[in-house]
């Protein structure tokens, strides 16, 4: 690593122990990004405001609507509290209903988030990895089919999918979702580009003169320079298993393997059908729980997926 | 560590940059080749699969044979399928123009500098891309609700009827609204991003010729996040001709106005599901998928073209 020139203080080592690499040019001396530093505008922050007030009113309809019972939910407003502060009994009542499905349905959903994010995280490590460092026979091919496949509606394979599927014994079990969740283009577009950018050629050629093989530079040369990518990628391959709906519809017909998306959807419809039980305040609540763990992955990561977008930025 | 220069290095020719890579070798390979396994498991074969599925038909007398393109012919002439699809398109055109229109404003603010608290606006505005569809569909589906939503309380506080968002004519706008809330935030990252890597040199030099702010997010900005603009606006294409998870989410409180064949993905998931006919369902999947990939590459085309 090269050291930038000091000026009469010492100079703070770079050498950060988050890699965070592209982190620095997020943060750019706003000074200097318009010219002239610009006065702040009371204006627009109140427009940004209004936009801001629509994006998280539903969010506060739901914390709040939460704390009610099913007969609150009807008495009061929406954006108020009932008199009755109902949440902890609301909890208790999600995850014990209809013998605790509601746990169930947790575990299933952190079983498809752990294999399916985690396997398609890291088949696209290794794929943007050889991609942005290899010279292969059918680089090309693998590049073309790629793209064209993404432009391929999901939901228009949705049917031959499960036909395939359901042919092989795989529908009903926790593999039909797993497996298709295993492919994010995305992300190994993203790790494609991160790679490009992360990873030096000497280091590599470094490595192999040093008579390290193939996958021992990989694991301990490469992928400690990927990390930031490889938490973006993680991060939303895991917003895309967990929240995925039309894959499990299609795949999952027994209530025991369903993920959370499935299951709140099931206690919705129930209220519809003929001496179904009306559990609108479970519902409220168990959606409350299921968006909790994912909001705060996304603050907690902040800094390491908002690098990991600004490396992908760059080539557009 | 001190490491022996390779006496070699001096005496070779300095190499291109180009020439760093590798020879040709299959070692690539192996790093690519488990993430091409499992795509052409999912994605290749289901595709192959699909266009062998359109071709035949499955009858009660002769059972499945061969039948050519008339189930093509057949999605031609099929009155619900036009239907379903003039329904997203007009989606499509009213709400992706809307969402992107916002998300370009937000990012633009950001980054502008000139706003109070800018990382606490730009965390909060990309938070319900956190939140799943089902979760977004039954919250708002609540909140548009005469019974105990903030329609209802609308109504009662103030004593008027407002137009209920999940009858027939506005239900297409209240599913637009959902779609909205969901991915503002989404695509306004993707501008922000794109716009913090603009070479500060380009405001320099606007500011040396003395242009306005204006001026600078038409002649820099904009041209600049072309790219990001282009793709943001073919995944909301593709997103509108997929729509599936809120009508059908929906469809429990709005029976009457949400039909089983709303657009051609719910369409294609009753023709299959509710109907069993596989063979017709994959014909107008795989027509649904060539529309939307024409659709897709002309506004690639034009987008990376226009003034380029």
């Amino acid at each position: 690593m090269s050291t930038p020139v000091t000026t009469a203080s010492p100079s703070a080592s770079t050498a950060s122990g988050g890699g965070s690499k592209g982190a620095p040019r997020l943060r750019t001396p706003r000074k200097k990004h318009s010219p002239g530093r610009p006065k702040r505008s009371i204006l627009l922050t109140v427009l940004t405001g209004l936009i801001l007030v629509y994006t998280v009113v539903p969010l506060l309809w739901l914390v709040i609507n939460a704390t009610k019972t099913q007969q609150g939910l009807a008495d009061s407003n929406g954006l108020w509290f009932a008199h009755h502060f109902a949440l902890w009994s609301n909890i208790h009542d999600t995850f014990t209903y209809h013998d605790g499905i509601f746990v169930r349905w947790l575990l299933n959903t952190l079983l498809y988030v752990v294999l399916g994010a985690g396997g398609a995280t890291f088949l696209s490590i290794l794929g943007g990895y050889a991609l942005a460092k290899f010279n292969f026979p059918g680089k090309r091919a693998i590049f073309a089919v790629v793209i064209g496949a993404v432009a391929v509606p999901g939901t228009a394979l949705a049917v031959p999918t499960f036909l395939m599927f359901s042919k092989m014994g795989l529908t009903d079990t926790p593999w039909a979702v797993i497996i298709p969740s295993l492919v994010s283009p995305f992300g190994l577009y993203l790790m494609w580009v991160f790679a490009t950018e992360a990873i030096p050629v000497e280091l590599l050629e470094a490595a192999r003169i040093d008579g390290a093989g193939e996958i021992r530079t990989f694991f301990q040369v490469s992928l400690p320079l990927l990390a930031p990518g490889v938490v973006t990628v993680l991060l939303f391959t895991t917003v895309a298993t967990w929240n995925n709906y039309f894959l499990p519809l299609i795949m999952i017909k027994n209530p025991d393997w369903y993920p959370l998306t499935l299951g709140l959807d099931a206690w919705n419809s129930q209220a519809q059908t003929i001496g179904g039980d009306v559990i609108f305040n479970l519902v409220i609540t168990g959606s409350l729980l299921t968006i909790v763990p994912l909001i705060a992955a996304f603050l907690l990561l902040q800094k390491y997926w908002q690098s990991g977008l600004a490396a992908g930025s760059v080539k557009e | 560590m001190t490491t022996l220069q390779p006496p070699a290095a001096a005496t070779r020719p300095p190499t291109r940059p180009s020439a760093k890579r590798e020879r040709r070798s299959w070692t690539g390979w192996g790093f690519i080749g488990p993430f091409a396994v499992v795509f052409a498991f999912v994605f290749l074969a289901p595709i192959a699969y699909s266009i062998y599925l359109s071709l035949f038909r499955d009858q009660l007398i002769g059972g499945n044979h061969f039948v050519g393109l008339d189930n093509y012919t057949q999605a031609f002439q099929d009155d619900q399928f036009w239907s379903s699809l003039e329904r997203v398109s007009l989606f499509l055109v009213i709400q992706v123009p809307i969402m992107l229109g916002i998300a370009l404003f937000v990012a633009l603010a950001l980054d502008s500098g000139r706003l109070f608290g800018r990382d606490f606006f730009r965390i909060s505005i990309f938070l319900p891309y956190a939140v799943p569809a089902v979760v977004a569909t039954l919250m708002w589906g609540f909140m548009y609700g005469t019974q105990f939503g903030l329609v209802g309380d609308i109504n009662s506080a103030f004593d008027v009827t407002l137009p209920d968002p999940l009858s027939a004519h506005l239900v297409l706008a209240s599913i637009g609204n959902i779609v909205t809330w969901e991915f503002v935030g989404y695509n306004m990252l993707i501008f922000y991003s794109a716009l913090r890597v603009i070479p500060t040199s380009l405001y320099e030099a606007a500011e040396i010729d003395g242009a306005g702010q204006f001026r600078v997010i038409t002649a820099i900005k904009l041209p600049a996040i072309r790219g990001a603009l282009v793709i943001a606006t073919i995944f909301s294409i593709i997103g509108s001709f997929q729509l599936f998870n809120e009508p059908s989410i929906l469809r429990p409180l709005a029976r009457n106005a949400i039909t089983t064949d709303y657009t051609p993905n719910f369409y294609t998931y009753s023709l299959s599901f509710n109907g069993q006919q596989h063979n017709y369902s994959a014909a107008v999947a795989i027509i649904m998928g060539l529309i939307t990939m024409i659709i897709a590459y002309v506004v690639q085309l034009r987008g990376m073209r226009k003034g380029a």
